[in-house]
């Protein structure tokens, strides 16, 4: 039998949660022996090739782009989890969100005391994603099954909760993987 | 300037530049020029003894409170749901066009200011309207031109008043068209009584022995939670300190309650009785009755009731004669917010702050009103003392049911043909109570107003009482008609506007659950909203400060409880896993517009 298949995506995120992943050291092997991972910027796969057990999502949406992807991992994975303070409440992106759009994007490309566009050119390359009005907690977009708070997770959070779901077993996660001070 | 200067300097020498005294000190001011000027904040706290900062706080907490400039006339039309499902709306609608202004407006001869207000305690009259002090009731769209015509030519609201109400509604000092609608009398509180003679008996007797027969009759507070009168009273007289208090709170800001109204109007003599006995249970001397801003039409009357009493030695110094008992009481008006019906609120506004609620403990029995042992009471708890008193423990008792003794004052408002004031003996059956009220097609009752529960007609077999349904008095009658989620929904915008903002579950949580329920009712919502609803619910409740926090998330919880397959119905889910409240169009349509491109991923 095939082994189950695990995508993973940092979206308006900062990749710390993937770095903590990575803390996971030595444990990877095991991880490799009990899952395929799928589209991650571990392997960098560019998209999802088949049916994934199981999706990571570091980030909320701060941009269309970031919708999109979500939107390929919600259809393409049996279960969603949201691992990391940004995907679970937005975070530190989430910090425009009580400033206008358009304010943000004159002090970033126009008006900022280190820019200098003296065209005042506003970025607007096809290429580049438009923003959403506000950055987006990932279950605002879609449906989220688990949620894995921290920033980032600790190594054994993430490890305790992702073979506790391919094992089949309940996620129940002691108190000092989600206690933060 | 000066004569700004010189009106507050007399002003604040009234109150003795009493800093405690802030409520009457800046809502004089509010009298004198229509507003609390900023400047004159200053001036206040020099005058009062305070500072500026706690100035500026009461009058920016408090809704009847501006420091904007008003009107003269100051129309606040009552804006909760009963008065808006009775047509308050275009009442509304038909003001402003009258006007010619919206609400939060001043006309532009800035004579006249519009605004909204919670429910005024006139749900069996509804649509109603205060014009300053003076209450309108059973208002039509049809009525208001004349209204405003009548107060163009004339600013005195009470020249509006052309048929007064019955009993003490018409008396001169009240002179209003609020109707009494009392429905039932029970035996306790509104058949005819014997004034008085609770008092004259109580004086043969010892305080403990004044406070046993509370415990023996059962008696629980009337104003929701239930404590038992007994034990607080024996406990405020246990407490350490000389100065006691006894208060007395008539801050019935629950939406669809009235039933204070109505005590106040035809028992006043009842409620100052019951004081003067709690007063001489626990051993206290001074006695506040804290009266809401809407019954302010009550005021000169209540104060005519106390001077007749001082003059029959019913209040004053050794009263009836009983050498070393003294008591006198006082008015505090309130300024319109419904979180001072939480008694340790209630004491922080007739301390003259915000109207915040403290932490317990201390409970206020050991250090309340001005860190000093007190009795806060229901004014309908202060009735059914005195009865208890003139009647026994026992006759009491023999009422009701075990737990709950004594008879409740129901006020029932709504889809009904004769709302008002029912007073049944606790254990009556709400089925019951609907038939009297002539209450057919009920689909909802709320039961205890918006902090209570949202009941169908699988509990109307339920008995009134604190083992069962629980209620302070308010009772709203929904029929088949109504939408029940947008009951809920306006009840949460009740407990957001009214959230003393203290602490972050109730100031943030009321606000997190009021977006969540509009969600779920456009049909943008999923299953897991509703449990959303459901936990955010939850932890308000269990981690609120005060009672307000701790009861706001029952419309929302009672109605999942009770009504679930109406929310069922709105989000049936399609399994895609998106979510149908995330427009993407419209979260990139700024985006597009600064970009003066349209999105290449997602365009129509």
């Amino acid at each position: 039998m095939s082994k189950p298949r695990v995508a993973s995506t940092s979206l308006a995120g900062c990749f710390g949660c993937h770095m903590s992943l990575l803390d996971i050291d030595d444990r990877i092997l095991q991880l490799i022996e009990l899952v395929d991972f799928d589209r991650s910027p571990i392997d960098d796969i560019k998209h999802i090739s088949q049916r994934c057990a199981i999706g990571l999502i570091e980030g909320g949406c701060c941009n269309e782009e970031n919708v999109h992807v979500l939107h390929e991992f919600r259809k393409n994975c049996d279960i969603l989890i949201s691992f990391g303070d940004c995907a679970t409440m937005g975070g530190i992106p989430a910090m425009r969100n009580n400033i206008p759009l358009e304010e943000c994007i004159n002090e970033a490309y126009r008006d900022g005391p280190t820019v200098y566009n003296p065209q005042g050119i506003t970025p607007q390359d096809p290429e580049i994603p438009l923003l959403l009005d506000k950055v987006y907690p990932a279950h605002e977009v879609v449906k989220i099954d688990y949620f894995l708070p921290g920033c980032p997770p600790s190594a054994d959070t993430l490890w305790a909760a992702l073979t506790a779901l391919l094992t089949n077993q309940p996620v129940e996660l002691p108190y000092e993987l989600l206690k933060y001070d | 300037m000066s004569t700004m200067t010189s009106k507050i300097e007399q002003i604040c020498a009234r109150y003795d530049h009493d800093r405690a005294r802030l409520m009457d000190i800046v809502r004089e001011v509010q009298e004198a020029f229509d507003h609390v000027p900023r400047e004159a904040f200053g001036l206040i706290a020099e005058h009062a003894g305070t500072h500026r900062v706690e100035v500026e706080s009461v009058v920016s907490f408090y809704s009847f409170l501006s420091d904007k400039k008003q009107g003269d006339v100051v129309i606040r039309l009552c804006d909760d749901i009963i008065d808006r499902f009775q047509g308050g709306d275009e009442v509304g609608e038909t003001l402003c066009k009258a006007l010619n202004i919206n609400f939060d407006e001043t006309t532009a001869d800035g004579n006249i200011t519009l605004e909204k207000t919670a429910c005024i305690g006139m749900s069996d009259q509804a649509p109603a309207m205060m014009v300053n002090d003076t209450v309108i009731t059973n208002l039509t769209p049809e009525k208001i031109p004349a209204i405003i015509e009548q107060l163009k030519a004339n600013p005195d609201p009470q020249t509006l008043i052309t048929e007064v109400g019955d009993g003490n509604n018409a008396d001169p000092l009240v002179q209003a068209m609020v109707k009494n609608n009392i429905c039932e009398a029970g035996p306790v509180i509104l058949s005819d009584y014997r004034k008085d003679a609770g008092l004259r008996k109580t004086l043969t007797m010892t305080p403990e022995e004044v406070i046993e027969d509370v415990k023996t009759s059962g008696l629980r507070g009337r104003g929701g939670a239930g404590f038992l009168t007994g034990l607080k009273w024996a406990l405020t007289r246990s407490s350490p300190g000389t100065d006691k208090y006894v208060l007395c709170n008539a801050d019935e800001g629950e939406p669809g309650t009235f039933k204070d109204r109505v005590l106040l109007t035809e028992r006043a003599d009842l409620v100052l009785e019951g004081m003067t006995i709690a007063a001489y249970a626990i051993g206290a001397e001074t006695g506040i009755i804290y009266l809401r801003a809407e019954y302010a039409y009550l005021r000169a009357f209540l104060e005519d009731k106390m001077n007749q009493r001082r003059a029959a030695n019913l209040l004053g110094n050794n009263i009836l004669g009983k050498e070393g008992f003294n008591f006198d009481v006082r008015i505090q008006m309130g300024a319109g917010a419904y979180v001072c019906g939480e008694e340790t609120s209630l004491i922080s506004s007739c301390e003259g702050t915000r109207g915040d609620p403290t932490d317990r403990t201390p409970f206020p029995v050991v250090k309340g009103y001005m860190v000093s042992p007190t009795a806060v009471n229901n004014v309908e708890s202060y009735c059914c003392a005195a009865r208890i008193a003139d009647m026994g423990p026992g006759w009491f008792s023999s009422i009701g049911t075990g737990k709950s003794t004594g008879t409740k004052l129901l006020s029932v408002c709504g889809d009904c043909a004769r709302p008002g004031i029912y007073e049944v003996p606790f254990g009556t059956r709400l089925s019951d109570i609907l038939e009297r009220a002539g209450a057919d097609d009920v689909a909802c009752v709320c039961v205890g107003g918006p902090s209570g529960q949202m009941v169908g007609p699988a509990q109307f077999g339920l008995g009134i009482s604190y083992e069962e349904l629980s209620t302070g008095g308010s009772m709203m009658v929904f029929s088949n008609q109504r939408d029940i989620l947008e009951v809920t929904e306006a009840f949460m915008e009740f407990f957001v506007d009214e959230s003393c903002g203290y602490c972050v579950p109730c100031r943030v949580g009321n606000v997190l659950l009021k977006n969540r329920l509009e969600r779920v009712r456009k049909g943008e919502g999923s299953q897991g909203d509703l449990d959303y609803l459901q936990r955010l619910g939850e932890s308000v409740k269990y981690t609120s400060r005060c009672g307000l926090g701790q009861t706001s998330p029952n419309p929302v919880l009672s109605t999942l409880k009770n009504f679930r397959p109406v929310y069922n119905a709105l989000v049936k889910d399609n399994g895609s896993g998106m979510n149908k409240s995330f427009n993407i169009m419209k979260a990139v349509e700024e985006a597009s517009a600064i970009a003066g491109r349209r999105s290449e991923i997602f365009h129509a």
